[in-house]
């Protein structure tokens, strides 16, 4: 039987030739990431059930980017106490605060391999899709279950299909096209399914901006968004990761609930306005609206080439003097990358203030919080009404670009006229 | 099981911020259980332990925060009766057992204030007030055996 990427992980994984959609299986998982919040919980959960032993160090991936630097001596002790039990379980692949974001982190140090199945830690765990994975956000106590006993129940999700048509127009990026899905289809378009993005222009997509799209397939519903591993992946993958890379893709012929064609070559730069991600308008219909904070950060959009499209038009000008341009690349790889190539140089001239490189002010968890009334323009993932700390403000989403070019009039603004 | 109560009503894309907010998330219970679902302030000044609630679309959407059902089942929300969740908060009300369910139609079958009755493991929901029955979505047995252990983690046995 031909099988979609979702079914095809989910039968190897749980031993059957052959799955479809409806059934649960139990699937037994390759790697489980954790961040430190949900480490912490999780941890303690597994030790009050009665278990004393995660099922296979070795599988698990334990990064601490969400509460960092600690804020107070709570935060602080918690992160002790997951150092401690680290060594005690004997995790090799721990990342302590200073090497990334954890999803920037698990495609950058070779833990992702594609048709693995990953659950994680956190939602955006759907970013693995990218290269290949079959990954997907789960709770603390789906987690403690996964590092007791090495598998999880999984229902079989029907499959969604993307055909991605057209060149991308100057200006305009990954994040322009899972908004605009976003904003044509819904957040509902892809709920509790696994999502196929596939198409000339899904080909030619660099695994950074794949990235972007499938951290953002579950703002859409998804269990899983799945990019093809095709030779870009295996590029990518090549001096990351010392395990055998195959490429991974769904069966000709494989049967899908809906496929939706799309062509981008009119794309325009798109915003999602507060306070819901499908609340999606084209920048001509927003610009102007002034805002007090630019921030290039995050999962979704703080990556090599995220940041070079900023800088692309940020050079030479500055942020404007009633906007804090707050800038966080997702990983010290980023940041090492940037800084060889000039592009963080540009953004400090601009008047960037940078972050170390953890969640920031995404998820409102530590800085960046906003004043009642006021508003900001994020490369991030989420614009719920209070998602950045303050219930009276208001957040946008966009690109990299958008938000540069946002930076430097002290408004929302179009980056299409900084580009020659 | 039957669950019964008072119903507050909620549209669509109830997400976790909303459910359980990063803004005073370290402060007791006490004070945190008075911002959990801002955005209906009647709801955070008036709920009682025993009531019940009813979405729209996508409840729950966001974040892998298990806070957002734990929470509603500490405050002792009977249950959660919505048009459809997201994924993982559905997998989340599964892990520590709080009762969900799908009923297409619900939104519109209820109004605020009026009481509603749940058959669980038949999902049949009830409106009393208005004498209105509706079907949902019957839970899968492998989930409803996870729900009716008290959550994923009782059956792991390590001892």
């Amino acid at each position: 039987m031909e099988m979609t990427m979702a079914e095809k992980a989910l039968a190897r994984a749980s031993g059957k030739e052959y799955v479809k959609p409806g059934e649960i299986v139990t699937a037994a998982i390759d790697t489980l990431m954790v961040a430190d919040m949900s480490f912490y919980d999780s941890y303690e959960l597994m030790i009050e059930h009665g278990c004393s032993d995660i099922w296979d160090p070795d599988r698990m991936v334990v990064i601490m980017d969400h509460q960092f630097p600690a804020q107070n001596s709570a935060q602080a002790e918690k992160h002790r106490k997951i150092r401690e039990w680290v060594k005690k379980q004997g995790i090799r692949h721990f990342y302590d605060a200073g090497v990334g974001i954890c999803h920037q982190v698990m495609a950058e140090k070779g833990h992702v391999l594609p048709g693995n199945l990953i659950p994680g830690g956190d939602s955006h765990t759907t970013t693995y899709g990218a290269l290949g994975a079959a990954s997907c956000g789960i709770g603390h106590s789906d987690i403690a279950y996964v590092m007791a006993k090495g598998s999880l129940w999984f229902l079989v999700p029907e499959t969604i299909r993307f055909i991605l048509n057209g060149k991308l127009p100057k200006g305009t990026s990954a994040k322009d096209i899972i908004l605009k899905i976003a904003g044509n289809y819904s957040v509902n378009v892809a709920q509790y399914k696994s999502i196929e993005f596939s198409g000339p222009l899904a080909k030619e997509l660099s695994i950074d901006d794949r990235m972007t799209i499938c951290n953002m397939g579950v703002e859409i519903g998804a269990k899983f968004a799945f990019f093809e591993a095709d030779d870009q992946t295996m590029e990518y993958l090549k001096n990351r990761t010392d395990q055998p890379v195959e490429l991974f893709g769904p069966d000709p012929g494989a049967s899908y609930e809906a496929i939706y064609e799309m062509d981008f070559s009119a794309l325009e730069p798109q915003v999602a306005c507060p306070h819901n991600v499908d609340n999606v308008k084209s920048i001509v219909e927003v610009e102007g609206i002034p805002v007090q904070q630019a921030f290039l950060g995050s999962c979704t959009n703080a990556k090599v080439e995220d940041l070079e499209r900023a800088a692309a038009i940020l050079k030479g000008r500055k942020a404007h003097h009633e906007t804090r341009l707050i800038v966080i690349p997702a990983s010290r790889e980023v940041y090492l990358r940037i800084s060889e190539s000039g592009v963080l140089h540009t953004l400090l001239e601009a008047g960037a203030m940078l972050g170390p490189p953890v969640c920031g002010p995404c998820g409102g968890l530590n800085n960046g919080i906003l004043a009642n009334n006021e508003t900001a323009i994020c490369t991030t993932n989420r614009n719920f009404k209070g998602r950045m700390g303050n219930p009276e403000s208001f957040v946008y989403l966009a690109s990299p670009e958008t938000v540069a070019a946002s930076a430097i009039e002290g408004k929302i603004a179009d980056p299409r006229k900084y580009l020659d | 099981m039957i669950i019964k109560g008072k119903v507050w009503k909620f549209g669509d894309d109830i997400s976790t911020d909303y459910l359980s907010p990063s803004f005073g998330m370290e402060e007791p219970w006490e004070e945190r259980k008075k911002k959990i679902l801002h955005i209906h302030e009647a709801f955070t000044k008036g709920w009682q332990p025993g009531d019940i609630i009813v979405a729209g679309q996508n409840f729950g959407c966001g974040s892998s925060r298990e806070s957002a059902p734990a929470n509603l089942k500490r405050m002792g929300i009977g249950c959660v009766v919505a048009e459809s969740f997201a994924r993982i908060f559905f997998r989340n009300c599964m892990a520590i057992a709080f009762p969900v369910t799908i009923c297409k139609g619900v939104s519109t079958a209820f109004k605020e204030g009026d009481i509603l009755e749940l058959d669980f493991e038949r999902s049949i929901v009830r409106n009393q007030t208005q004498d209105i029955a509706l079907e949902g979505t019957r839970l899968h047995p492998d989930l409803l055996k996870i729900v009716q252990a008290g959550g994923i983690l009782e059956s792991i046995k390590c001892k």
